[in-house]
């Protein structure tokens, strides 16, 4: 047996350890059954959803829950239920691609510019600090107005953005690694560069990350469903939760069920993001609660 | 002789509710009472519960603990079941705190004034336009300068010494009959313990005060303490008078602590109490002590040993209380390597040292060129031989941490030259020394929880040099590496273990193994029994020594505990404020002629023994940046001469070959 | 160090105008290609409208220009070259700033209140009933629980208008009670970052051996609370108010568009919909600006309310 087998073995053990801490905590089990369930809703909701999502009924036109459309129908006559099963499918492969791009280049930079210091850092920091400043609808939209909507031009967008805040956490996160003794240990020892980045600060700098992913996960769904919400998102006649209550809206005073679906997937998803992510970060040891929210 | 107790817990058990909803005991049926006059020591090592006690005395549990059973009385009231006003009139008022850490026990956001004259308008008698009239005396009473000038500061001003005056001028307010106190001199420097050991005991004899000390210290307790009650694992072990506990020990626990401890006029090793306390959780069926005990038989581990009250006025819980004069014979004291007596050459040079950390600015360079502040560490001129062991002692803020750091290319050197092997120059910062040079220098830190990367085992920790300087990878790697565990006396099955599964002297020794992985030529040793139980300290050491008689390591050792450095070292370097005080063979410099700041030094250590007490020299104010010129000591030494010891610098004076000492007073009066 | 914040806060500005302007510049096409839509063929109108905005001279000029105007206050025109960019935005600004206003004066305190109450009785039934709501408020998006709100205060118990119709220049008072709605939801969707964390600041200074060495002292519990923790346990909120706050002048898009509500937010989205650039220039500007100096006050507020750092500064 070698030392970097059972090092892969430590690291599958942590992975259990973790999962099991996390699944020890009412927040972690309801949070990750969420999730899998959307995730899984995500993946075979074409099997199971009773209509065509696009299948438009004018004698159904905003009807009311019954036998055959159990949820009713929306203002075109489509079936509310059949919309809402497939109406997250966008926002997770969108923001499941974005994020974890996002944590990585940002992380990237983040622990690159964090090990650098000096005057680059500075003036790396006040640039992220520039653009932390401006409202994050504006920056997308003004991409979005012009390249258009779509997962083209999404995906590479909330990457961007979602990746600034990301270089923060990851820098701070640097400097209080390599502040510390293990690191000028191996410095002493005469490790190259590379091996203590490696080594020594990776692996501990990652967790934070991935409760920084976990986090971004769900601020970036949020993001995504308000554009779709405002009608730069998803491009009709693609179901999705955001898009779906800016359509019901206008009817909710006579047809509050066309609203009050999407409402229940969309913020079952982003609730079960958040108590994932809360449950991470206890079982890794990190204090979410005491970082700032924007 | 009976007089009525004034504080008196019986059968107290206080514990906590585990996540599986389990009841675990962290103090068990224990019993203390304490009259007036009478100073009670509580000792143990960390863990034991003796804090928690101490708290229980105020009706004060942490979050989380609650009473399990038992009784908690002052004077004849139920501390446990008393009207929620009438506990905060007592607390603070007739049974008074003095804390563990005063820095973090003061308020960050009040005035030392504002804290104190709330006590005195929570529990005195004063009018409120007497307070601050009565601020200014509690703070004069605790030998502070400058009382008036203090009330207006906050906490965070002041220094560790002063805090802890401050603390105990808070506690003295309310006039109290009671005083508790939590460790109050841990962390802070012996000049200044000694001193604030003085004035405790002064305030109990002029005050007739029930006192209860907790500390983990065996010194302090001898100082101020007239019984001693030891614990272990939430249990009364050992109760006695402080000349019985601490001289003649009746339980096997307390004997090993004692021997555990180094000591000023003792040359040998202190001998170390193998094995760990049992943790809370564990269930224990006989002698929570038997693991560890060299008396323990079957008896031990099969039923709990009673407390048994000795016709002598002791009270123990041991089966073999009377065959603890077996364990004095059973372990001789292991005599420490001997000093290498064939010169096999130097192992390192400094020549001329100097280290400075305040980085002028640009404008204070084009304004003011000349008025850069002293170096931190200055003149540092010292040759180690191989296979030597270099004691550095000092203060905190006496440099010995940054020479350390300097040495192991961590901090760039001023000034000054380092030379390995008398031929290779280290003057430059680690990165750019060559290889072969690092493998020969190699550093233990402080704190283990910081020097191991919490994320590696410990195999991948010891990997770590043998890849690197031996290139070494799979079965011959896992043989070496199972090799040096077994000599940092840990077996095969630690490889697999994180830090976070060790305890604090387990992770020393991964660190201690990880060092001599490398076969360097010279160890550094910054504070590394500094963060841990006596009990544990010992056994680092001798693990220390044994290696080095092994591989005849040269070490170069810090500390601040004088008796520790006694121990360890071959020759030993008194530092103050950056610059060499005294220079010389350990036998040499603990004994006269002295260094003033030597003698200081020496004169404020606390013996574990209640006859000795200690000799207070210089004054304990904590200096902040050394003199410009001159002598580093002039400002609190005791027997400065005048001006020549502000302008020059002192010469060094041969007393004897290899002992030096920088001082103007001539030799003879030294 | 003051002078420093101050300088450094200068210059995040100043590279905030310059990201704007060069942002803008590198967008396919410019103003007047964007303004003129259909007609951009015409070369002839192209150039007349260049030759308006004045677009034919390099960009370091026009952007030493257009910085020069924006710290007078001057912004320019609008993209169809006749209407003031400050008329404009500083109606919806002052909108902004009303709405900004009532939800802080509502969940600013609301905030603190039942941050301070769930830290105190941590894990009984306030906590958990106030934790559960903020983590409701914190994850649903506020379109969600603006529309949820309209639903039932509005379409449901009809006691709220859910829409607002009054002009983007009426007067204040006219706002009223139209406002009403959009203000209790941005308290709501606000209250909740601010009250998670300085629930968790009361835990730690509760825990702290300040708070443990108060009541050892016998300070009554009350006054333990009000005296030795709460002012330690309010200080880091400082820097969390003052985000929320960036966040309430220049981010709340959302909520206006759902409500109808005429403030910076929604001239923002109209603008870039529009494509009128130079607008979304200004808005850009000012909302950055915003966010520096909140931030700003709240680094100088913490300065003067923590000791240590105030020592450090004063009494050298």
């Amino acid at each position: 047996m070698t030392v970097s087998s059972t090092s892969h073995q430590q690291e599958h053990g942590r992975f259990i350890t973790v999962m099991k801490d996390i699944l020890a905590r009412p927040s972690g089990r309801i949070g990750l059954t969420l999730v899998l369930f959307h995730i899984l809703l995500a993946l075979l909701s074409p099997l199971i959803a009773p209509y065509d999502f696009k299948l438009q009924n004018s004698s159904l036109m905003l009807s009311p829950p019954s036998s055959e459309h159990w949820l009713g129908a929306d203002h075109l006559g489509r079936d509310i239920l059949s919309r809402t099963l497939m109406g997250g499918r966008e926002a997770l492969l969108v923001t499941g691609i974005a994020t974890p791009l996002a944590v990585i280049w940002g992380g990237f930079i983040g622990i690159l510019f964090g090990l650098v210091g000096g005057r680059v850092d500075e003036v790396l920091m006040r640039i992220v600090d520039a653009f932390l400043s401006l409202p994050w609808i504006l920056k997308m939209l003004v991409l979005i107005v012009t390249f258009g909507t779509g997962i083209g031009v999404l995906i590479p967008t909330l990457t961007f953005f979602y990746g600034i805040p990301v270089i923060r956490v990851a820098r701070a996160a640097t400097h209080d690694i390599i502040a510390r003794d293990f690191v000028w240990a191996a410095k002493a020892r005469g490790h190259s560069r590379i091996s203590i980045i490696w080594r020594e600060l990776l692996p501990n700098v990652l967790d934070t990350l991935m409760v920084e992913g976990a986090m971004r996960w769900s601020w970036m769904l949020l993001a995504f469903s308000s554009l779709s919400f405002l009608g730069f998102g998803v491009s009709p006649p693609t179901p999705d939760w955001g898009l779906m209550i800016s359509d019901a809206r206008g009817f909710m005073s006579f047809a509050p069920w066309g609203v009050i679906a999407p409402v229940i997937g969309l913020s079952s998803l982003i609730i079960g993001i958040n108590l994932s992510a809360d449950a991470l970060a206890k079982a890794l040891g990190i204090d979410r609660a005491q970082k700032a929210p924007m | 002789m009976p007089q009525s107790s004034f504080i008196d817990i019986k059968n107290l058990s206080v514990g906590y509710t585990s996540r599986n909803g389990k009841i675990i005991p962290v103090l068990r049926d224990v019993n203390l009472s304490i009259t007036r006059g009478d100073s009670i020591g509580l000792v143990g090592e960390s863990g034991s519960g003796k804090s928690t006690l101490a708290l229980a005395a105020m009706g004060y549990f942490k979050r989380g603990l609650h009473v399990i059973s038992g009784q908690v009385q002052f004077d004849g009231i139920d501390m446990l079941n008393i009207e929620r006003n009438a506990l905060q009139r007592l607390r603070g008022g007739r049974l008074a705190l003095i804390p563990q850490n005063s820095g973090q026990s003061l308020t960050p956001n009040l005035r030392i004034g504002q804290q104190i004259s709330e006590a005195l308008r929570l529990h005195g008698d004063l009018p409120a336009t007497s307070f601050d009239v009565g601020v200014i005396d509690l703070l004069s009473q605790v030998r502070l300068p400058d009382p008036v000038g203090l009330t207006d500061r906050y906490p965070h001003e002041l220094s560790g010494g002063q805090q802890q005056r401050v603390a105990i001028a808070m506690a003295l307010a309310s006039n109290p009959e009671a005083l508790l106190l939590d460790e109050p001199t841990t962390g802070l420097d012996v000049t200044t313990q000694a001193h604030i050991m003085e004035l405790l005991r002064d305030l109990a004899k002029d005050r007739n005060l029930a006192m209860l000390y907790v500390s983990h210290d065996l010194g302090a307790i001898a100082r101020v303490c007239n019984k001693v009650m030891v614990m272990y694992a939430g249990e009364t072990v050992l109760t006695g008078s402080a000349k019985q506990v601490l001289l003649s020990p009746r339980h096997p626990y307390a004997h090993g602590l004692l021997v555990s401890i180094p000591r000023l006029n003792e040359a040998s090793l202190p001998q170390a109490l193998d094995g760990r306390p049992p943790m809370p959780s564990e269930t224990i069926t006989g002698c929570a002590f038997a693991d560890r005990c060299k008396l323990a038989d079957q008896t031990c581990h099969k039923s709990p040993p009673p407390l048994n009250h000795l016709e002598t006025g002791e009270a123990v819980r041991c089966f073999h209380h009377d065959q603890i004069g077996q364990l004095n014979q059973k372990t001789e004291k292991s005599a420490r390597s001997n000093p290498t007596a064939a010169d096999k050459g130097t192992a390192l040079s400094l020549a001329n040292l100097a280290v400075s950390y305040s980085q002028p600015g640009l404008l204070s360079k084009l304004f003011a060129p000349q008025d850069t502040p002293p170096s931190t560490v200055d003149r540092i001129t010292i040759d180690i031989k191989k296979g030597e062991t270099l004691g550095l002692v000092g203060e905190s803020g006496s440099g010995k941490s940054t020479i350390l750091k300097t040495i192991a290319g961590m901090v760039p050197a001023q000034s000054g030259n380092i030379i390995l092997n008398q031929a290779e120059r280290l003057d430059m910062m680690v990165e750019k020394r060559p290889a072969a040079h690092l493998r020969q220098v190699q550093i233990i830190f402080q704190n283990p929880d910081d020097s191991l990367n919490p994320r590696h085992t410990v195999a991948q920790v010891l990997a770590q040099p043998l890849r690197l300087y031996y290139g070494l990878s799979g079965t011959p790697l896992r043989d070496r590496s199972i090799d040096i565990l077994e000599q940092v006396r840990l077996g095969e099955h630690y490889l697999e273990r994180l830090p976070s599964q060790l305890s604090g002297g387990e992770k020393q020794r991964v660190a201690i193994a990880r060092a001599f992985a490398a076969d360097p030529e010279i160890i550094l040793c910054d504070e590394v029994t500094s963060a841990l139980d006596v009990s544990v300290q010992a056994a680092v050491l001798d693990l220390l020594d044994v290696l080095k008689r092994q591989d005849g390591t040269t070490y170069i050792f810090v500390s601040h505990d004088l008796a520790v450095v006694k121990a360890i070292s071959d020759r030993v370097a008194v530092l103050y404020q950056g610059r060499i005080c005294e220079i010389g063979p350990v036998a040499a410099v603990y004994s006269a002629p002295f260094h003033p700041y030597t003698d200081a030094l020496l004169g404020a250590v606390l013996e574990p023994d209640p006859d000795v007490a200690p000799r207070l020299t210089a004054d304990d104010v904590v200096e902040l940046s050394p003199p410009k010129t001159g002598c580093p000591f002039q400002r609190r030494c005791p027997r400065k001469l005048g001006s020549i010891c502000e302008t020059d610098i002192p010469t060094a004076q041969e007393i004897a070959p290899g002992h030096v000492i920088h001082c103007h007073i001539p030799q003879l009066d030294l | 160090m003051l002078i420093r914040r101050v300088l450094l806060g200068g210059v995040t500005v100043c590279i905030v105008s310059l990201i704007i302007f060069a942002g803008v510049e590198m967008l396919p096409g410019d103003a007047c290609t964007q303004f003129l839509g259909e007609y951009q063929a015409d070369e002839e109108l192209l150039a007349q409208c260049r030759k308006d905005l004045d677009l034919n001279r390099p960009p370091i000029d026009r952007f030493a220009e257009w910085t020069q105007g924006a710290i007078t206050g001057d912004l320019g025109l609008a993209a169809d070259g006749t209407t003031k960019i400050s008329t404009i935005v500083g109606d919806r600004l002052k909108n902004s700033l009303l709405l900004a206003f009532l939800a802080m004066a509502v969940g600013i305190p609301l905030a603190l209140f039942l941050g301070v109450v769930s830290g105190l009785w941590r894990d009984r039934l306030p906590d958990i009933i106030a934790s559960t709501l903020a983590i409701f408020a914190m994850t649903i998006p506020e379109f969600v629980s603006a529309t949820l709100l309209i639903l039932v205060l509005s379409v449901w118990l009809g006691w709220l208008p859910g829409i607002v119709l009054t002009s983007a220049a009426a007067p204040a008072s006219e706002f009223f009670p139209e406002i009403l709605l959009p203000m209790i939801v941005l308290s709501f969707v606000m209250c909740a970052h601010i009250m998670r964390m300085v629930r968790s600041s009361v835990i730690d200074v509760m825990a702290s051996d300040y708070v443990q060495m108060a009541t050892l002292k016998g300070v009554p519990y009350w006054q333990m609370v009000f005296r030795h923790a709460l002012p330690n346990a309010l200080l880091p909120a400082i820097n969390v108010v003052a985000l929320t706050i960036a966040w309430l002048l220049g981010g709340v898009v959302v909520i206006e568009v759902v409500f109808n509500y005429p403030g910076l937010g929604r001239l923002m989205i109209d603008s870039i919909s529009d494509r009128n650039l130079p607008v979304v220039q200004s808005i850009a500007l000012i909302v950055a600006s915003v966010y520096v100096c909140v931030n700003l006050a709240a680094d100088l507020l913490t300065m003067i309310a923590n000791p240590k750092l105030r020592t450090m500064y004063m009494r050298k």
